[in-house]
């Protein structure tokens, strides 16, 4: 169940993430008070009810250890405490009364980030009334936020933990244009979608290129039929959204005159997002699989002035790898998914590698799939034996950036979590083996220091409240079979 | 390596136009899937299209190819498992896709292998990776979309994938449970109900008379009759535990050899197929309720069925052709939950192949055997392994593909800086 036309990424505009970061912690802590002059003034009024669980000081000792720096150590230790990386080398000590892990002959690694998921709003089961992902009523929804679909009881949450996944970023699908907000999660378990967001973490925009957003609304006689259309509509929205900024602009200059009797302009949730796009403290994240279209959408970035985190699915990148490096846009792919529509026919199992080989080239693993989020560390192995058949090695640690600190860096969060570095959340696993292994697998997943998941333990594993109850035993059945 | 697989498909190329020549792969790890088990630094020799010797220290007939495994594994080339290999180059493009039917009526006679291309990119593509056969499935028309087909989807068959049109082994498709009760008049019970109405017209046709509503048309009855007496095997897509156990029953009522593909529940009952001998070909890396057939789903479930004794293959649940290798991947990952490596291996060669019915000629590395076989850079279920060689028949197969043209199209450009 990958991509199919449910995916829509958007594009979206990327901003130095630390930035980003920034203005979302200002947006929540300090505007309330002050007038509102800008469309992104506003705090956010879903704000994340998220708190790190409690946690112990915790050494893990003695193992291979994968920064997400690009750097490896072996024989080293981590040191985690309050939630938070505290240190990472060798022959650490450790504070009184912390919990100390034996991890000779096994791997650590920050926890795994997902950049492209519809968990929860393309939840399991898989009926029609969880059919959450695609607002497919115009090509144009900027106005939906995907955290207001997210089903917090996804079973699929919990299976993308035992592979290591701490946080990830559910996008609307690629039905639309603009598909709508996307939200950044914990991977935590939770009863609502607020307690699992990310603290902090900028929104993303998802947009769409190509068949899916033509197809759907072409298929109705309606703009988009063709790929022109598609152009055609992100432009119109964007000039929309430019003059929104402008009469926020006038209203701001009229305040400051002392201008008392100034009316705001009438507010639109949907430009509000377009708006905040522009400005760069919403990332735009754009579903593209052709590189002539990333080309196209990289010139209308350019046109309206606003900056893309990454192209998504980008089954093409390898043919444009050096013009995406130069526009230091990062590629979110599959390792070796491909022909299963017209624009993925030229899909390859080089693309990661090529992509990471350019001069400046930005490569992230994505899933879009409730069964790839569980494996990404496979994922990227593959593209690591594939390299290896045109004579680029890739160390593990440099795959692991992959996974993680790149895919933290298109997300704006990449000053909090993505790398084993001291002060960062402690989103921590523990493999039993290199982890670019099939036989690998997560023995403990640590989100800001508390242990959510033990693999060796029944208690020490989040499960969704659907499956309670479920019959995990022999059916027993009776039948007499034979004539009736 | 690049110059190796030039000569390589230098070498297909000639094969194509006269007798294979021998090739001797010397000082390999053989894993023959047959009682003989794995054997360490063994010669396998290739002459005539067959495995003829396999042994320590073989001597190259004149002329052979010689290669040096250096200790990496040989297995028996691999099965891509139940899908639509050939039969659609791009799903989302009917004029491009011929693997769903739907003309509302049951028709056994419907042959999907009819439709087979071994020139798509899919087959040539997989084929490099190691595939070496794979089962034609046919599906009901608009899978994902509004439902035209029927419960008896019809006949697929197993291929080789090199350029052989004939299916080796015929396998008769029925598509059961809540995906499809929108096929059987909005309830699964009907389906039973159905299936025993078309049985009955192809078994004892004279029980018809002139205005009987009727399942079947005079060629399907006549197709299903012959099928029927030939002891084929009907391929029950079946997820549901509960479900599975009614189609042991059907099958025992019907005198039927069943195989159950999906099975995401089977492990709740692996003491009734295994009583019944009825083989599952699971999907491993299902363990999420995509739907309320398959709340049971793990990871697990071929361990289990293999521990309680039950025949166990692999395919991946997505039909869709392209990435077929995956099934690689899938097997490593019923190994890390449990499986034995063995078994995992065999549920992607010898497994699938009996229980097909070409287990004589594929699925395991013996004297006499056609030679089908893959030549490993490491452990076949490893994510990063890759093949180093594959034979078809004796044939070095290509490793050349449309995928690695584009490669190579765009990887000097990369290196060179170009493309901006």
């Amino acid at each position: 169940m990958h991509e199919s036309w449910r995916t829509a990424l958007v594009l979206g505009a990327l901003l130095a993430a630390g930035c980003a970061a920034q203005a979302g912690r200002e947006t929540e802590e300090t505007r309330e008070s002050q007038a509102i002059v800008s469309p992104t003034d506003r705090a956010d009024p879903y704000p994340s009810t998220y708190h790190p669980a409690p946690s112990e000081p915790t050494l893990i000792r003695g193992a291979t250890v994968l920064t997400g720096t690009g750097v490896r150590l072996d024989g080293a230790d981590v040191l985690m405490a309050d939630g938070k990386i505290v240190a990472v080398g060798p022959g650490l000590e450790a504070p009184a009364g912390a919990r100390i892990i034996d991890a000779q002959g096994r791997w650590v690694t920050p926890g795994i980030i997902d950049v492209h998921s519809h968990l929860g709003v393309y939840p399991t089961p898989a009926v029609r009334a969880h059919s959450d992902g695609n607002e497919a009523t115009s090509p144009t929804t900027a106005e939906v936020w995907a955290e207001h679909g997210v089903w917090p009881q996804d079973p699929g949450f919990a299976t993308a933990l035992a592979g290591g996944v701490t946080t990830l970023q559910i996008l609307p699908g690629s039905a639309n244009l603009i598909g709508g907000r996307s939200v950044v999660l914990k991977n935590v378990p939770a009863a609502t979608t607020q307690a699992m967001k990310f603290p902090g973490a900028p929104y993303g925009l998802k947009m769409a290129c190509g068949e899916n957003p033509k197809r759907v609304y072409g298929g109705r006689s309606q703009t988009p039929s063709t790929r022109m259309g598609n152009v055609a509509g992100y432009r119109k929205q964007w000039i929309e959204a430019q003059e929104y900024l402008r009469s926020w602009e006038r209203y701001a200059k009229k305040l400051a005159n002392g201008d008392e009797d100034a009316e705001p302009p009438k507010r639109d949730l949907r430009l509000d997002t377009l708006a905040a796009a522009l400005k760069g403290e919403i990332l735009v994240h754009h579903h593209c699989y052709r590189a002539d279209e990333m080309a196209i959408v990289l010139d209308m970035a350019r046109e309206f002035g606003y900056r893309l985190a990454a192209f998504h699915h980008a089954i093409e990148a390898y043919k444009i790898a050096n013009l995406l490096a130069d526009a230091k846009v990062c590629v979110a792919t599959w390792a070796d998914w491909w022909g299963f529509k017209m624009e993925s026919y030229d899909g390859i199992p080089e693309n990661i590698a090529l992509v990471d080989a350019a001069q400046g080239g930005c490569v992230i693993v994505h899933s879009d799939s409730e069964e790839g989020i569980q494996r990404l560390n496979q994922e990227a192995g593959k593209a690591i034996a594939h390299a290896r058949r045109i004579g680029i090695e890739i160390p593990p640690e440099r795959a692991i950036t992959w996974i993680t600190a790149n895919a933290a860096r298109v997300l704006g969060i990449d000053d909090r979590t993505g790398t084993l570095e001291p002060g960062k959340m402690a989103d921590v696993v523990v493999w039993n083996r290199n982890p670019f292994s099939v036989y690998a697998l997560a023995d403990l997943v640590f989100i800001d220091g508390h242990l959510h998941y033990d693999r060796a333990a029944s208690d020490e594993k989040p499960r969704s409240d659907f499956l309670l109850g479920r019959k995990d035993r022999p059916l027993n059945g009776v039948l007499a079979g034979g004539a009736r | 390596m690049k110059r190796l697989t030039s000569l390589l498909a230098l070498a297909a190329c000639f094969a194509s136009m006269s007798a294979p020549a021998a090739t001797l792969i010397r000082n390999a790890t053989v894993h023959t899937l047959t009682s003989a088990g794995t054997l360490e630094n063994t010669d396998v020799l290739i002459d005539k299209g067959r495995i003829a010797e396999i042994g320590r220290g073989l001597r190259a007939p004149d002329g052979a190819e010689i290669i040096d495994a250096a200790g990496r594994p040989l297995t028996p080339g691999l099965f891509g498992g139940l899908g639509h290999l050939g039969l659609l180059e791009i799903g989302l493009e009917p004029p491009a896709a011929d693997a769903r039917f739907g003309l509302g009526a049951m028709r056994p006679e419907f042959d999907v292998t009819l439709a087979y291309n071994p020139d798509s990119a899919a087959v040539e593509v997989n084929r490099a990776a190691g595939i070496t056969f794979a089962m034609l499935m046919p599906s009901p028309a608009g899978d994902s979309g509004p439902r035209g087909g029927s419960i008896l989807t019809g006949q697929g068959g197993i291929v080789t994938l090199d350029a052989g049109l004939e299916p080796l082994a015929r396998a008769m498709f029925v598509d059961l449970g809540g995906d499809a009760s929108a096929l059987s008049g909005g309830s699964r019970a009907a389906q039973f109900m159905l299936l025993e109405q078309a049985f009955t017209e192809a078994r004892t046709p004279d029980l018809l008379r002139a205005g009987d509503p009727r399942q079947l048309t005079p060629i399907g009855r006549r197709t299903l009759r012959t099928y029927l007496e030939r002891g084929g095997p009907f391929v029950f897509h079946v997820d549901r535990a509960a479900d599975i156990l009614q189609v042991i029953a059907f099958a025992r009522r019907e005198k039927l050899r069943a195989v159950i593909t999906g099975g995401a529940e089977a492990w709740r009952v692996a003491r009734e197929l295994a009583a019944a001998d009825v083989p599952v070909v699971l999907a491993p890396l299902d363990n999420l309720p995509q739907n309320f057939d398959q709340v049971g789903a793990t990871l697990e479930n071929a361990a289990r069925l293999h521990a309680a004794g039950v025949r166990v293959a692999f395919s991946l649940r997505d039909t869709e052709p392209h990435n077929i290798r995956k099934i690689r991947q899938a097997a490593g990952n019923a190994v890390a939950h449990g499986l034995p490596w063995e078994a995992g291996l065999a549920a992607i060669t010898r497994v699938p192949a009996e229980v097909f019915g070409v287990g004589d000629r594929m699925g395991s590395i013996a004297v006499g055997r056609p030679a089908d076989l893959v030549l490993w850079s490491g452990d076949p279920l490893e994510v990063t392994s890759l093949a180093d060689h594959v034979f078809i028949g004796g044939e070095p197969q290509p490793l050349e593909t449309r995928q690695t043209e584009l490669r190579d199209r765009y990887l000097d450009r990369v290196r060179r800086g170009a493309a901006r």
